[in-house]
């Protein structure tokens, strides 16, 4: 060889997939956009504005934290846009814009970048950011907020369960549908587009089939315990959006099968038993929140057998 | 294909890049004027130079001696003047004291050229002493050499020998062409394996998306009642030794094992041909099949190369360049070593040269972990890589232990799917060089 040519020299492989953290975010994007489209028809300009309000927040967080902290800027990996996009479709349509913005703030600055960033935080930080929300301003987290102002229902499907109102329920096929007279957070309402959603990242190898699945398994057979409609507890509330795109957050549950198993029953567990037995009408959050904790615990015990070691142990079993 | 095709769990699907290659015909390479012949081309000691400046050797002439059990013989690819014995650059990345010879074009053989008795009328013992002085090596990759394999421990036996014609590896399609142009020789192989080992099962491995050699190795073997081709998946790790013996078998072989453990003994179809021809000729492993190929390369090639042979020439032959390289490969892209220099001497275990383009040779930069567990996903021993690589980043060797970084096979599958980017099994090699040396403390 001439003198001067030079030589890449690296340990292998020497090949690397096309797949980038980039696309799997550009991929879970566009897996919400059915559900976007359903909450600005049901919800109108109200829903874009918080929508825009939600990721415009993250991003921009998440470039002064990075900023400040003299870190590289990751804002292109499309991770704050994510976040930013659940936190809007978990907030109710009559959010205020500073409400879109602290949610946005504390999801990205205190639960994800805190704890060191994209791939470090514990939780999810959408559903931590709703919670946040939750508990600091409940007046304006639950009941009438979730309803359009030209609208004469007071309350959504499983308020109306929880309270016993004397409203009609939305029949099975509105619920599954989104529309219309179903409200709830602006993104959740739609079971058909977030299944349409979901059902595009299971195919496109982003997201395990075994959590969103085993999930609405342990929703629908708790259902039938408790004797309540399964179509209409699978349907309502939050369970659709967070069993296909919240539950299923990398970092916060297990990668390992058994355990994404196990964490996803947990999930249908605690939410089933918090909209029978809690005080809220609606479980999803805090049960996903509760076993993104138990997630580390679970990994652990649950690693698969590594090749050739069990066969091993047989042999001195014998 | 059958849908129900032997494989094995976990492994990923990597651009096969095999279109350039795989319907060439072999090409019988020019010999070059000087070949360059590393005094190790296996594992376990190098070889004692035998010969020294000025001395006439003949073509397949023994040149280096075995040192111990676990070394093979090395034996000259031309006949001609020995010019120097001195430390040239070696495909694996050192220095290594080689035979350089000055080719005299007559391909002159030894007028005591022994050519061996039938192996029929050998006994095991003397079946594995030939092999081992033909300087026979695992040419699949690790360069085992052969006898040592066919010298089964107290204790262990063997009940299958299973060659391996998987070719997983992408760009690399001389195990294809092999099995294709010489499918008797890969069977009487095999068959004198089977005999070395007193086995009474044979079979061969072959992924799906060689139709064609399945066919005719299928039909090479219609007379042999007690060997066997079975298809397998196309998927990388296919041909990795555990993969391909749970795949054909069904068995696992236990962790800090051989394959003996799990009663198999793992040929390559390459290897096992190469026994065939020596038995046939008397002539030990001088020259080998190989791909050069790759996006840098003008005219990509199935070739046979003699041993010592640099890579610049066999580049030569195939075209040249298309385009100034960006990185050399001996090997495939997935396990294959980036070299330094095209100097290196092609030896017994190089598969492929292959070039990449300036762009193809830089990688991306690594990002944060995302924990997406597709690297888990892949994993064909069913590590969890990225845990492993945190702990390894930290140093915490104890860690890596724990989580058995000693039983990954180096396949570089979860490093090739990482959407961060990460170069994961790097780290694993840092992490068992650092295991090793604290156990040997």
């Amino acid at each position: 060889m001439e003198n001067g040519t030079k030589l890449w020299v690296s340990s292998s492989p020497h090949i690397r997939s096309d797949l980038t953290t980039q696309k799997i975010m550009l991929n879970v994007l566009i897996a919400l956009v059915p559900a976007f489209l359903v909450s600005v028809y049901v919800f109108g300009i109200s829903a874009l504005l918080i929508t825009i309000i939600c990721v415009a927040t993250c991003v921009l967080t998440e470039y002064v934290f990075e900023y400040l902290r003299k870190k590289p800027i990751t804002i292109s990996d499309l991770s704050a846009c994510v976040t930013g996009v659940l936190i809007a479709f978990n907030l109710p349509v009559k959010a205020p814009w500073w409400l879109c913005i602290i949610g946005s703030v504390f999801a990205i600055a205190i639960v994800k970048q805190l704890f060191g960033g994209i791939g470090h935080n514990f939780l999810n930080p959408a559903l931590a950011g709703r919670a946040f929300l939750l508990a600091s301003w409940p007046t304006r987290m639950t009941g009438i907020n979730y309803i359009p102002v030209d609208v004469t229902t007071e309350a959504t499907p499983l308020g109306i369960v929880k309270e016993g109102l004397d409203i009609a329920l939305p029949s099975n096929m509105q619920m599954f549908l989104g529309f219309p007279g179903v409200y709830g957070a602006i993104g959740e309402i739609s079971a058909l587009a977030l299944l349409i959603g979901g059902i595009y990242l299971i195919a496109r190898g982003i997201i395990s089939w075994r959590i969103p699945t085993f999930y609405l398994a342990t929703v629908l057979v708790m259902a039938l315990f408790f004797g309540e409609d399964p179509i209409f507890q699978l349907c309502a509330g939050g369970l659709m959006l967070g069993a296909f795109f919240m539950a299923t957050d990398y970092v916060s549950s297990p990668t390992t099968p058994v355990g994404q198993i196990i964490f996803a029953v947990g999930c249908g567990l605690l939410t089933m038993i918090i909209r029978k037995f809690g005080g809220y009408p609606e479980g999803v959050s805090y049960s996903i929140l509760l076993m993104n904790c138990a997630a580390p615990l679970i990994q652990k015990y649950t690693m698969p057998k590594v090749y050739g070691i069990s066969s091993q142990k047989e042999e001195v079993a014998e | 294909m059958s849908p129900n095709l032997a494989t094995f769990r976990g492994g990923s699907h990597p651009p096969q890049s095999k279109e350039a290659t795989k319907d060439k015909p072999l090409v019988i390479a020019e010999v070059p004027n000087e070949v360059i012949i590393p005094m190790s081309m296996h594992i376990g000691a190098p070889c004692k130079p035998v010969v020294k400046r000025g001395d006439h050797v003949y073509l397949g002439q023994k040149i280096g001696e075995a040192q111990g059990f676990v070394s093979v013989p090395i034996h000259s690819s031309v006949s001609g003047k020995v010019k120097a014995v001195e430390p040239r650059q070696h495909p694996n990345g050192e220095l290594v004291e080689s035979v350089i010879i000055e080719n005299d074009g007559k391909d002159e053989l030894p007028p005591d050229l022994e050519i061996p008795p039938h192996y029929e009328t050998l006994t095991p013992e003397e079946v594995v002493n030939y092999i081992k002085e033909f300087g026979l090596v695992g040419i699949g990759g690790a360069t085992f050499p052969t006898h040592v394999k066919l010298t089964i421990p107290e204790g262990k036996s063997v009940d299958t020998v299973v060659l391996n014609g998987a070719e997983c590896e992408p760009y690399i399609t001389c195990d294809d062409r092999l099995m294709k142009d010489y499918p008797d020789k890969v069977i009487e192989g095999l068959k004198i394996i089977m005999h070395a080992l007193g086995v009474n099962n044979g079979k061969i491995g072959i992924e799906d998306n060689k139709p064609e050699a399945i066919e005719i190795m299928t039909k090479a073997a219609e007379n042999e009642s007690n060997i066997e081709v079975v298809p397998l998946k196309t998927k990388y790790p296919q041909g990795a030794e555990k993969q391909l013996i749970t795949a054909t078998t069904g068995r696992e072989v236990p962790s800090g094992g051989l394959p003996a453990d799990a009663g198999v003994v793992v040929n390559n179809v390459g290897t096992a041909a190469q026994i065939a021809t020596s038995f046939q000729t008397g002539q030990p492993f001088y020259e080998t099949l190989l791909t050069c190929t790759g996006e840098a390369v003008n005219n990509p090639q199935n070739m046979l190369v003699r041993l010592g042979t640099p890579f610049q020439e066999v580049i030569d032959q195939c075209g040249g360049f298309k385009v100034e390289p960006g990185k050399i490969i001996s090997g495939g892209p997935m396990m294959g070593v980036a070299q330094f220099t095209t100097e290196v001497p092609v030896i017994k275990s190089t598969s492929g040269i292959l070039c990449f383009t300036p762009e193809q040779a830089q990688l991306p930069e690594p990002t944060d972990c995302i924990k997406c567990g597709k690297c888990t996903e892949v994993c064909p021993i069913r590590l969890q890589p990225y845990q492993i690589s945190a702990y390894a980043l930290q140093d915490d060797w104890d860690e890596c232990d724990a989580l058995h970084v000693k039983d990954c096979i180096e396949c570089g599958s979860c490093a090739f799917v990482c959407p961060a980017k990460r170069p994961l099994l790097s780290t694993f090699r840092t992490a068992k060089r650092a295991l090793a040396q604290k156990g040997r403390k």
